[in-house]
């Protein structure tokens, strides 16, 4: 069966440094796949050039089978991949319902909407009328996930939901996540809590400098060949 | 009684300003653009205007029916052909080129029309009044120019509050790149916005080519006055326009009043004063810029 998303060989660029060697990514469909590493990784990197924000030099990006060569960052949300991007980059404003409102500006069909949204972060329905500019990291975070679950994604983008982020709002935004795969939603999550990301994944890959070093199932990683992998000192 | 007098007559001339200074408004709040061809753009409008009615005998407000989608159209052409080349190209680019096009369209309207003095004749509504007391009439027509004014600025500002695309352009406005990640292609949307600037510009062309008389050169002055009801009211807010239009146009009235040289003086010391004072305008919008 043809993965959902294939990252195939690909070399990515900031002008003229290379943020991505080669890499190669696959997930699955219904696959929560969490891309941990240190920063400069190059897992930033790998999410913006699946969202179309980066375009690669060299190698290709497919979404069921289909190369999104050339297909910039808006037309890929109505191909269904939706983003919730690092630093949670709301319309400050925009009020926080308006915000979920412009995540569905691809109209494409599928479960989530307002209700949907408002029943699985609850806090955020109680914000809906305030600017998105006068709410918490959390809440922040969580209205950016629920802005890309508004677009009804196959593949679901999240871009360090922890940054910054007290521990145990993590643990609540993170407990909203098998409620999201349920629907049968693809997850790609770049985490640097190596243990949030561990929980919720079905699988890990760590990138050092741009290259994959360690992949595996979540549930029998070792953890002494992971933080090897995470800090690039050989075991 | 002359004071009074002046002060309303202020006020309707600032609906007019207002209705002129409407799209460039909107362009600055949705892109931080300075439409520096807005005036000249407004007297293209007049000249489509004068031509449709030289030719077919139109009404120059029948003619806003054929004059207005055109200018949308040039708006939208003009953002996707080149203001968006341009915006990728740092802050002084889009500057540059709107100033090169005023020049390019202010020469080619002379080519055209020649430097001759033109007006849009309105018939019998240049000239009605409403006597509203002893030595106070409002004309009908500054009043319909300043109704369809604070219209204008009401239907954009319900536009960008209540409709998907209004709330749209107000994302990729806040931020462009967050913007194409919920799927919304900015070059679109500034399209779409610079094509209703361009529809407002043409109706506040009409009635500007109305008001007095009009040739290839009037665009400088009216987008003064447009930017400075703009500055005066506070850079990207709507409402803030129709107040700096108003502002302006009380104190070109009252200056006039003093004695007819002052008036426009009067107008461009007041911008300086808000300018000096509080250089974010009156009612400086919501979101910094």
């Amino acid at each position: 069966m043809t993965p959902l998303l294939e990252v195939d060989e690909v070399d990515v660029f900031y002008g003229d440094v290379q943020a991505l060697f080669g890499l190669t990514v696959t997930v699955a469909q219904g696959e929560t796949l969490a891309v941990i590493g240190a920063n400069g990784g190059g897992k930033s990197t790998l999410l913006k050039t699946v969202a179309g924000v980066l375009r690669p030099a060299r190698g290709d990006v497919r979404l069921q089978g289909t190369s999104l060569r050339g297909v910039p960052a808006h037309r890929r949300v109505g191909r269904g991949i939706a983003m919730s991007p690092e630093g949670r980059r709301l319309f400050p404003s925009l009020t926080v319902e308006e915000n979920l409102l412009v995540g569905a500006h691809s109209g494409r069909p599928g479960p989530w909407g307002l209700a949907r949204v408002y029943e699985l972060f609850p806090l955020v329905s109680e914000r809906r009328a305030r600017p998105a500019a006068n709410l918490s990291g959390g809440e922040q975070q969580a209205v950016a996930i629920g802005r890309a679950l508004m677009a009804n994604p196959e593949l679901l983008l999240l871009d360090e939901v922890s940054l910054g982020l007290a521990p145990v709002v993590v643990g609540q935004l993170y407990a909203a996540l098998p409620t999201i795969t349920e629907q049968g939603t693809t997850v790609l999550v770049v985490e640097q809590d190596v243990h949030q990301a561990l929980a919720v994944a079905d699988r890990v890959q760590c990138l050092l400098e741009g290259r994959t070093v360690l992949e595996g199932p979540a549930a029998s990683v070792d953890m002494a060949a992971l933080s090897a992998a995470y800090f690039g000192v050989s075991a | 009684m002359s004071w009074v007098n002046a002060v309303v007559q202020g006020i309707l001339l600032g609906g007019l300003y207002a209705l002129v200074a409407a799209g460039l408004s909107l362009v600055f709040g949705v892109m931080r653009i300075v439409n520096l061809a807005h005036g000249v753009l407004a007297v293209l409008a007049a000249f489509g205007a004068y031509v449709l009615g030289d030719t077919l005998g139109l009404h120059p407000f029948l003619a806003l029916l054929v004059v207005v989608p055109v200018m949308a159209a040039v708006g939208y052409g003009l953002q996707r052909g080149l203001l968006n080349r341009a915006l990728g190209g740092g802050e002084l680019a889009p500057l540059l080129v709107t100033f090169g096009l005023a020049i390019v369209l202010q020469n080619a309207l002379l080519e055209a029309f020649s430097a001759d003095s033109r007006r849009l004749d309105v018939g019998d509504l240049g000239t009605a009044s409403i006597r509203l007391g002893d030595g106070l009439a409002i004309g009908v027509f500054p009043l319909l120019a300043a109704v369809v004014g604070v219209l204008v600025i009401a239907a954009i500002g319900q536009f960008l509050a209540r409709t998907a695309t209004g709330r749209a352009m107000r994302a990729t406005s806040d931020d462009r790149d967050a913007a194409a990640l919920m799927g919304i292609d900015g070059r679109h949307l500034y399209a779409v916005a610079t094509a209703i600037a361009l529809a407002t510009v043409a109706i506040a062309g009409v009635f500007l080519g109305a008001r007095s008389t009009f040739d290839p050169s009037a665009g400088g002055t009216t987008l003064i006055f447009a930017f400075e009801a703009v500055v005066i009211g506070g850079l990207g807010s709507l409402w803030g326009t129709l107040l700096g239009g108003v502002v302006l146009g009380v104190a070109q009235a009252l200056g006039a009043a003093v004695d007819p040289a002052y008036g426009v003086l009067a107008g461009h010391v007041v911008f300086l004063v808000v300018l000096a004072t509080r250089p974010r305008g009156l009612l400086p919008s919501a979101v910094t810029a």
